[in-house]
Parts: structure tokens; C-alpha cells; sequence
């Protein structure tokens, strides 16, 4: 009988790794997300069911207690919140997890100093996974109170600050070091996880709201190494593998965010410092501070291969690139799938009058599919992506309102009314005018850069595989 | 000791390769859902919790930590799961006529 259990529980928790596994693998592809998000609460219930089966383990009405009356509150409260208070909702169960993690930290601690002085091996996973757990707990709880404007979303900043976030981190490692030294008893422990929790909410404050996402994808990762640090410390190989899937994935995760609004992670914690006058300003007008979004080559893909129809501006870019028959690929790969394509050709895109119809005509381009530039304008409200392919001065909406652009007055392309703009160029180099394009700058805008007949071909393939 | 330890830094090592490996090719649109996902599986944390409240059963105060733990577990996980499926839902009627 304890022989079986003692197979039975690791078993349990191996095939919980492996539906974690492969329902995070499911997750980052569109087609599969829901399955992936099923595998995972597949595997989280197994090794909630098996631990609670191990009957010596936990009472069940500490399980009704404990894990009903949370299960309610966050099944609850995820049905109810609305859809664009998502990122605080998250960033609140994210909480939830650290300070169980401290916790859980907090409970061991207790059962081991009930039998003496606390052996520095099994002490050092209890303290980092007490002052992980609690930065993510404070740090979250910070987060959401932002993003729910329940205080200023603008960064915090005053004068030495970063002399008081200095010193509160001296604090927790100085605590941690004397508790290592011998000095564990409970108001340590106490202590510890207080400046902890003091050094998450000092270290989100100066950050800005629009920032949160990248904060919150950060502390969820915390909260994943605190976890797995966890893991450590009660001898379970679930806890660890589980912990450091979300720590890895989640720094992974929080770079690409970061890097898909143009930011370093560093620049995004620390922006804020030093920078006390300039935050007033730059706060709440960044529309015009010249922000360009930089897309992957699977972002694109997803976004051309779940639209509904989808407009191609090609110009110059692709006629250097020699990239029409790519074009007609892709064209032709999103049409299998279901998806409009249309051409649309701007009289003087290229260096000639013509110049995109006979390159695409080489390409075998269905001729119904080129639309003239006053046909097709219209037709950009309606479309869920343009996809501008080396054009640029053509597609510039300076011409329509800057009267002192050297376009001002000339018809465009009216790229910029469609859902999402996506723009395939070779470099931030203004165009053959020699101007600026606020294009780019768009919130709706994202680039691709890279050769034209490069990036067409890697999007004809990535979007046969999304 | 020493053993388990080995043991136990040999699967964090190959979870830190599998955990970059799984999510490196994921379109800018799905982030958030797998952030939140992500959120959800480290509420695996409730199985600490377990047990670490059905250790501690004698002390009062030992119950409590352990029932707290277990509450904030339950709520991360459940509360997790269910806003990742809310947000997947919303994503695939969005999805769902150009497919």
C-alpha cells in the first residue's frame, strides 16, 4: 500500500509535467491555445487530486475550507471581471501565488524550527522563496491597484529614492545572511518577509502604467522561481519543474513584450529613474514621442492568416527586392486558407507608372486582383490588415494633413483606415522623398524589417503553420 | 541529501531549457494569454500548500499559514485557468470567420 502510494505520487506528478509541457507548447499557436490551456488544468488537477488522495497528507475539510472557498473566489471573480480589466486580474491571482509561495515557505519554516535549530541547506530555499513570494505578492498588489486606478498609474518618483530602495534591499539580504548566521527565530522570518514585501511595492511604484504588462509578465515569473524554489525546499519534483517552466517562459515571455513595444526590460524598471522632470511630460502624451512597434515574422503570419481579407501595398521596396513572386506566394497561401487578398497600386508606386502591375503580372498575379488607387481606397475601412511591402512616400498620411510636407496634396494609399497596418521595410530609412512617415508611428503599425523577399517568403511559409 | 539535491538541480536545469524551448516562436497576439496561463500553472504552488497544511495539523497558528497558503493557491489557479479561457474565448470568435 505505501509501496503503491510511493509510485503513485511521483507517477502523478510526471504526467502533470508533461500536460504543463505540451499545454504550454499549445498555447503558443493560435489554432491550439484552448487545448494547450485545457492540457494544463488537466495536469493541475491530477496533482491536486493525487496529493489530496495521499490521505495522511490533508484533511478533506481543510481542502473544502482552503482550497473550496479560493476555488469559488477565483473562479468567481475571473467570470465577472470585464474583459479590459484582464491585465489586473491577472496580475492579482499572480499575487495570490507569491504569497502562497511565501506561505507554504512560512509553514516549513515553523515545522523544521519546532525541531531545532534549522540546517543552513534546508534554511536558504525557505528564505528566497519567502522574499520572492513576497516582492511578487507586494509588487503585484501594486500592480493592480495601477491598473485599476485605485491610485495614480503614473510612475512615483521622489527625491532618494533609489538611496531608500538601496537601503530596503541591504535590509532583506542583511536579515537572510543573520538568519543563516543563527539568528532564525520566527520575528526574523517575520521581518524578513515585510521588507520583502516592501521592496516589491517600492519597486513597482516608479513604474508607469502603460508599463504594467511587462511588470506584471516579470512578477509572474518571480512568483514561477519562487515556486520552484519551493519545490526545493519540500523535496517535490512537481513544484520544481512546474515553478521553472513559468520562471524560463516567463522571462522569455516578458522580453518579447518589452521588445514588442520597442523597450528594454531594464529601461522599463528603471526608465523612471533619474528622469523625475521629464516623466511629467512624457506620462500621458506619448502619441507623438515617436514610438515605432517591431514585429516578428510569426507575428505578421498570425495576424495576415486570421484576417478576413487583407490588402498588399506593394511599392519600390519589393520591385528591388525582386520580391513579386514571394508576394504571389504569400498571396496565394492566404487564399487557400480563406483570406481576400487584394493588390492595391498606387499610380506612381515604383519608379515608374506600371511599374507594380507588369511586376506582378510576370509573377502570374491574378489581373482581377490589382485595384487602381481610387478603387481600392474605399475598400481599406473594411480591411482587416494592409500590408505595405516597400512602399513608403505612397503610403505617407503626411500628404493628406501636414500642409507643410513636401506631399502635402498628393493622393496615398489609405493604408493607415484598415484594422492593422503592417509594414515590411528594409530599415527606418525615410523613403524616396526623403521624408518622415507617421505611418509608422501609428499604434496600429507594426514593422517587419528585413529584405522584402526575404520576409515575404518566411510569411508565405509561417503562414501555411499557424 | 547531497543526492536529492543533484537529483532535484538536474530537473530545474533541463525545466529552465524546456520552459525558453516551449513558448520561443509565439505571435505578439497570444502574449497575454500565455502570461496569464503561465500565472495559472505556478498555482501548482496549492500542492505545497496541501502539504503543508496537513503537516502542520497540530499547531493553531501552523493551520492557519497552511489554510491561507491553500486559499491563495486555489484562487491563483482556478481564478488563472478561467481568465485564460475567458480571453482565449474572446480571441477565437475574433479568429473564427477568416478561418
Amino acid at each position: 500500500m505505501s509501496a503503491l502510494q510511493q509510485t503513485i505520487l511521483p507517477l502523478a506528478y510526471l504526467v502533470t509535467g508533461l500536460l504543463l509541457i505540451v499545454g504550454l507548447k499549445f498555447l503558443s499557436s493560435p489554432a491550439r491555445a484552448k487545448t494547450g490551456n485545457l492540457l494544463a488544468g488537466v495536469g493541475m488537477v491530477i496533482a491536486v487530486v493525487a496529493t489530496g488522495l495521499d490521505t495522511h497528507i490533508v484533511t478533506w475539510t481543510d481542502i473544502l475550507i482552503g482550497g473550496g472557498v479560493g476555488s469559488i473566489i477565483g473562479y468567481v471573480s475571473a467570470r465577472m471581471v470585464k474583459m479590459t480589466a484582464m491585465p489586473q486580474m491577472v496580475a492579482l491571482f499572480n499575487g495570490a501565488g507569491g504569497g502562497a509561495a511565501a506561505l507554504v515557505s512560512a509553514g516549513e519554516f515553523m515545522k523544521l524550527s519546532a525541531g531545532g535549530a534549522i540546517a543552513a541547506g534546508e534554511l536558504v530555499p525557505i528564505l528566497l522563496s519567502t522574499i520572492i513570494g513576497a516582492v511578487s505578492f507586494a509588487g503585484s498588489i501594486v500592480a493592480f491597484l495601477k491598473l485599476q486606478e485605485l491610485m495614480t498609474g503614473r510612475p512615483v518618483t521622489y527625491a532618494g529614492q533609489q538611496v531608500v530602495n538601496g537601503i530596503v534591499v541591504l535590509a532583506v539580504v542583511g536579515i537572510a545572511v543573520a538568519m543563516l548566521l543563527g539568528h532564525a527565530g520566527p520575528w526574523s522570518f517575520v521581518a524578513l518577509a515585510i521588507a520583502a514585501g516592501l521592496l516589491g511595492v517600492l519597486g513597482v511604484l516608479p513604474i508607469g502604467g502603460a508599463d504594467m504588462p511587462v511588470v506584471i509578465s516579470l512578477l509572474n515569473s518571480f512568483t514561477g522561481v519562487a515556486v520552484a524554489v519551493t519545490g526545493f525546499e519540500l523535496g517535490n519534483s512537481v513544484l520544481i519543474i512546474s515553478g521553472t517552466l513559468v520562471g524560463a517562459s516567463g522571462t522569455l515571455l516578458t522580453t518579447l513584450m518589452a521588445r514588442a513595444m520597442n523597450r528594454s526590460i531594464a529601461n522599463v524598471l528603471f526608465g523612471a529613474f533619474g528622469s523625475v522632470k521629464a516623466a511629467g511630460a512624457a506620462g500621458p502624451t506619448t502619441a507623438g514621442g515617436g514610438t515605432v512597434r517591431t514585429a516578428t515574422v510569426e507575428d505578421v503570419a498570425t495576424l495576415l492568416a486570421y484576417g478576413r481579407s487583407v490588402i498588399i501595398a506593394p511599392g519600390y521596396g519589393m520591385a528591388v527586392a525582386q520580391a513579386q513572386h514571394a508576394v504571389r506566394e504569400l498571396a496565394a497561401n492566404l487564399e487557400k486558407r480563406g483570406v481576400d487578398v487584394k493588390f492595391a497600386i498606387h499610380p506612381v508606386a515604383g519608379r515608374m507608372p506600371g511599374h507594380m502591375n507588369v511586376l506582378l503580372a510576370e509573377a502570374n498575379v491574378p489581373y482581377s486582383q490589382l485595384h487602381e488607387m481610387d478603387e481600392i481606397n474605399p475598400q481599406f475601412d473594411s480591411a482587416d490588415v494592409a500590408l505595405v511591402i516597400g512602399a513608403n512616400d505612397v503610403t505617407n498620411p503626411a500628404a493628406r494633413n501636414v500642409p507643410n510636407s513636401p506631399i502635402y496634396g498628393m493622393p496615398i494609399l489609405d493604408v493607415d483606415h484598415a484594422q492593422h497596418v503592417v509594414v515590411l521595410k528594409r530599415s527606418m530609412n525615410p523613403g524616396f522623398a526623403g521624408i518622415d512617415n507617421p505611418l509608422y508611428e501609428n499604434p496600429k503599425t507594426m514593422m517587419l524589417f528585413g529584405d522584402a523577399k526575404d520576409s515575404v517568403s518566411k510569411l508565405a511559409a509561417a503562414v501555411n503553420t499557424v | 541529501m547531497t543526492e536529492r539535491l543533484i537529483v532535484e538541480l538536474t530537473i530545474f536545469m533541463l525545466a529552465v531549457f524546456v520552459g525558453f524551448e516551449v513558448i520561443s516562436k509565439v505571435p505578439s497576439m497570444l502574449h497575454t494569454p500565455l502570461m496569464s496561463a503561465t500565472n495559472a500553472i505556478h498555482g501548482i504552488v496549492i500542492v505545497g500548500a496541501m502539504l503543508v497544511a496537513g503537516a502542520l495539523i497540530g499547531g493553531t497558528a501552523g493551520h492557519v499559514i497552511g489554510l491561507a497558503a491553500m486559499l491563495l493557491a486555489s484562487i491563483n489557479v482556478v481564478g488563472g485557468f478561467a481568465v485564460t479561457g475567458r480571453m482565449l474565448q474572446m480571441f477565437k470568435a475574433k479568429a473564427g470567420p477568416g478561418k
